[in-house]
């Protein structure tokens, strides 16, 4: 990992292009090609040698990723949740568990889903009450999840499942690695107020999770899913697939636009969710709408939030790359922002359309678009912890302001969960 | 929370901190804004001669520091969040950018070493403060002599030099005349404010005799500076009552608990952190496009208005937070509720502002 340091950019990308020039065939089945790349270490530069990886800095890793895509040719398998499974097992897993998953999240071979939120714990997600008891060399299974991007195509899940109810509900907790695919395990599209299906809830009747599965030891889980989610906030917007394959021609292209159609389907809506800030101004000239004082009044400071917002991000990513470590609070002041931006976009689209809004579907404004946005919305206050949460964060640990008193801290055991139980 | 300040500007603010915390506290404030005049001389001076702070825009062949409108920024956010009570915009600002703007070699030679020095107080004299093109109306400047009324001009009760905007006849374009306060033909008559750490008077003119700036008054560019450095004023004095209202919620107790641990209040404070944030991104970029650096060509007035909601947002919530204390003349909020809601409308209102906001992108899309 060391060597890593001394390479040069150049150094870096010779010896890529060579690597490619020598294997990179439009023609190959992408199945071959991800185990090609995967061999040669191209496929994660920056995770550890000894784990598929070439231990290159993230600037190292980006400028590899770059080329992919500017040569057009076809990366690791698509991001998502496989990439979180991945990351968390690389930090906390045992080497046998690293030597079965790592590669097949990869190469695509596996896809993953997220099993974390319940029905009954959604912001207090550590109040989960899914079972996981002990049976010998494995555990039995038993409870609801919901909210879980692509459960209906996942192969395997990360899953977190109370062990230990005689504790404080934090210390109760295990992180499990569990087949999808078996009788005990039933995931059902969830539809949503916006007409598509991202989510799913996953039911657990009796699943078996072998011993050999469970990550860290018994109730560390909490811990465990803390750096999941922290990988999952500096994850955002990542990308090691090298992207740009749209037109380009070759049997591989075909098979890697069908597994990105599968796997990005979730996420075709989350554009119109922030607002579509980009639309608005084009909207209100074309439409005339701009005439109007409110519209003016709204349309201007949305463009304000939106550049205030931004020009905060890029502050507060400079004073990362600046090894300062306030990401937590930084983040949730950005995603704050991104709800109040796209609520206000949301009323700006409203204005602009006026009558017309009540429409959706191929003949209303934008073939839909526009309806997609007012009736997606609503799930950016929500999604990724809700505005609430945020200002809690926010207020707690930005401005040192107390906690709020807590009624949970005892064995988990007598911690009211139902009106009935208060 | 929004950095991107080079290490000579964190020093910079330090100075200008240090020398206002030892200055200018809420003592002097209520001392100087109770006088007629409103400052201090002696501070005045030293804030000029020692800290240079009047010519930190200026360049230093007018007698001043060499820097830019970041830092003459940096000086204003500190004075705001310090209340400083001065002719500092009026003359440093205000009059200073009029005659860097429109004044000849030999104009700026003549007039901006006084100012930078502090030794000449100078203000700037609008007829409109709501809105640069209806400046010039009713201040006439035919035959060289100057007539007409400007309602409303900062720290003129203090003045020596005033840089009066005036047309020659209807139709000709605004100019900018620099008259001698004390010349006959001048009368200043100092108002009743609502802020009164912002001194307002009346200058009524009477065929006074005022030579004009050579260059062009450019009004629109003139705004834009005004405006930025007072977004800057009030990011300062927006961030003084949110961290002094975030103290009083942690010390004060009611109910068993401090008030700062009730949920709706800590989200309240939560939406007041963001507002604030955005507009200090907003405002410290204004100032950067103004110093050349890419942005948008409505950056300041998008500032003016982001900044002036948050400075009244925060000035309302320092008051509603602490509650009847917080109505009461004995305690320091009310000092900056003043300066918010006099640096709202002053300038042009934030309604104004997002209005020119859309007009000047409407220009660039039929340009495009």
């Amino acid at each position: 990992m060391s060597d890593a340091a001394n390479l040069t950019d150049a150094d870096i990308l010779a010896e890529l292009d060579a690597w490619l020039d020598a294997n990179w065939r439009p023609d190959r089945p992408l199945a071959e090609w991800r185990e090609l790349l995967v061999d040669a270490r191209w496929a994660a530069t920056d995770w550890p040698t000894d784990y598929h990886g070439r231990g290159y800095s993230a600037a190292q890793s980006a400028l590899v990723a770059q080329h992919f895509q500017e040569r057009g040719i076809v990366g690791a398998a698509p991001p998502g949740p496989g990439r979180l499974a991945s990351l968390t097992i690389l930090a906390h897993g045992t080497e046998a568990q690293k030597a079965r998953f790592l590669r097949p999240i990869l190469t695509g071979e596996h896809a993953w889903t997220q099993l974390f939120s319940e029905p009954g714990s959604g912001s207090d997600l550590a109040g989960l009450t899914t079972k996981a008891d002990k049976q010998g060399d494995h555990y039995l299974i038993n409870g609801q999840k919901v909210w879980n991007t692509s459960a209906h195509h996942a192969d395997w899940g990360f899953l977190v499942a109370r062990t230990d109810w005689d504790v404080p509900k934090h210390q109760g907790i295990s992180f499990f690695l569990i087949d999808m695919h078996q009788e005990g395990v039933e995931a059902r599209p969830l539809r949503q107020m916006n007409g598509h299906a991202s989510f799913n809830e996953v039911f657990f009747t009796d699943a078996i999770v072998p011993a050999e599965h469970l990550i860290g030891s018994e109730g560390e889980g909490w811990r465990i899913a803390g750096t999941t989610l922290s990988f999952e906030r500096a994850l955002a917007g990542g990308d090691r697939t090298g992207g740009r394959v749209s037109k380009l021609e070759g049997p591989i292209y075909g098979e890697h636009r069908a597994e990105l159609a599968i796997a990005m389907e979730p996420y075709t809506w989350y554009p119109q969710r922030a607002g579509r800030v980009d639309l608005a101004v084009p909207r209100a000239l074309e439409s005339g709408a701009i005439g109007d004082a409110t519209v003016r009044q709204e349309l201007a400071r949305l463009i304000g939030m939106k550049k205030g917002a931004d020009l905060a991000a890029a502050s507060a990513a400079e004073k990362r790359r600046s090894g300062s470590n306030e990401i937590v609070p930084e983040g949730s002041i950005s995603k704050l922002a991104g709800s109040v931006i796209a609520r206000q976009a949301s009323q700006v689209h409203t204005l602009i359309s006026g009558a017309d809004s009540m429409l959706a579907g191929p003949e209303s404004e934008l073939d839909g678009v526009v309806a997609e946005i007012l009736l997606s919305v609503p799930a950016v206050s929500i999604a990724g912890g809700t505005d609430e949460i945020q200002k809690n964060i926010i207020s707690e640990r930005v401005l040192g302001l107390p906690k709020e008193p807590r009624f949970d801290k005892g064995p988990f055991r007598d911690v009211p969960r139902n009106v009935s139980d208060l | 929370m929004s950095t991107g300040f080079t290490a000579d500007q964190v020093q910079f603010r330090e100075v200008v901190q240090r020398f206002l915390t030892a200055k200018s506290p809420p003592t002097e404030v209520r001392r100087l804004m109770a006088t007629a005049e409103g400052f201090d001389r002696e501070v005045w001076s030293q804030l000029c001669g020692e800290v240079g702070l009047a010519g930190t825009h200026l360049p230093e062949d007018y007698g001043g520091f060499g820097f830019g409108v970041v830092e003459l920024g940096i000086a204003a956010e500190e004075m705001g969040r310090h209340l400083y009570c001065g002719p500092f915009f009026s003359s440093a600002v205000m009059a200073a950018y009029a005659i860097l703007n429109a004044g000849s070699e030999e104009q700026k030679h003549a007039l901006l070493p006084g100012i930078a020095a502090g030794t000449t107080i100078a203000t700037l004299a609008l007829d409109d403060l709501n809105d640069f093109d209806q400046v010039g109306g009713s201040m006439s400047a035919a035959s060289g002599a100057l007539s007409g009324t400007a309602p409303m001009v900062v720290d003129a009760h203090v003045a020596d030099t005033l840089i009066v905007a005036a047309r020659e006849d209807a139709n000709a374009p605004v100019g900018l005349y620099v008259v001698d306060a004390k010349a006959a033909g001048v009368s200043v008559r100092a108002l009743e404010v609502m802020d009164p750490t912002r001194k307002l008077a009346r200058v009524t003119l009477a065929q006074a005799p005022g030579k004009r700036l050579e260059g062009d008054a450019n009004l629109a560019l003139l705004w834009d500076q005004l405006n930025t450095v007072l977004a800057c004023e009030m990011i300062g004095g927006a961030s003084r009552l949110f961290d002094s209202t975030i103290d009083y919620m942690k010390m004060r107790v009611q109910f068993g608990r401090t008030i700062g641990s009730f949920q709706g209040l800590k989200h309240r404070c939560a939406d007041l952190l963001l507002e604030l944030e955005l507009a200090r991104a907003a405002t410290y970029d204004a100032a950067r496009v103004l110093a050349g650096q890419p942005g948008e060509p409505y950056a300041a007035s998008m500032a003016k208005a982001m900044a002036a909601d948050a400075f009244v947002a925060c000035a309302k919530q320092a008051i509603q937070l602490r509650g009847g204390i917080g109505f009461t003349w004995e305690e320091d909020t009310h000092l900056w509720f003043k300066r918010a809601k006099s640096s709202e409308v002053f300038l042009g209102t934030p309604t104004w502002h997002r209005e020119r906001m859309i007009r000047i992108l409407e220009a660039q899309e039929a340009a495009a």
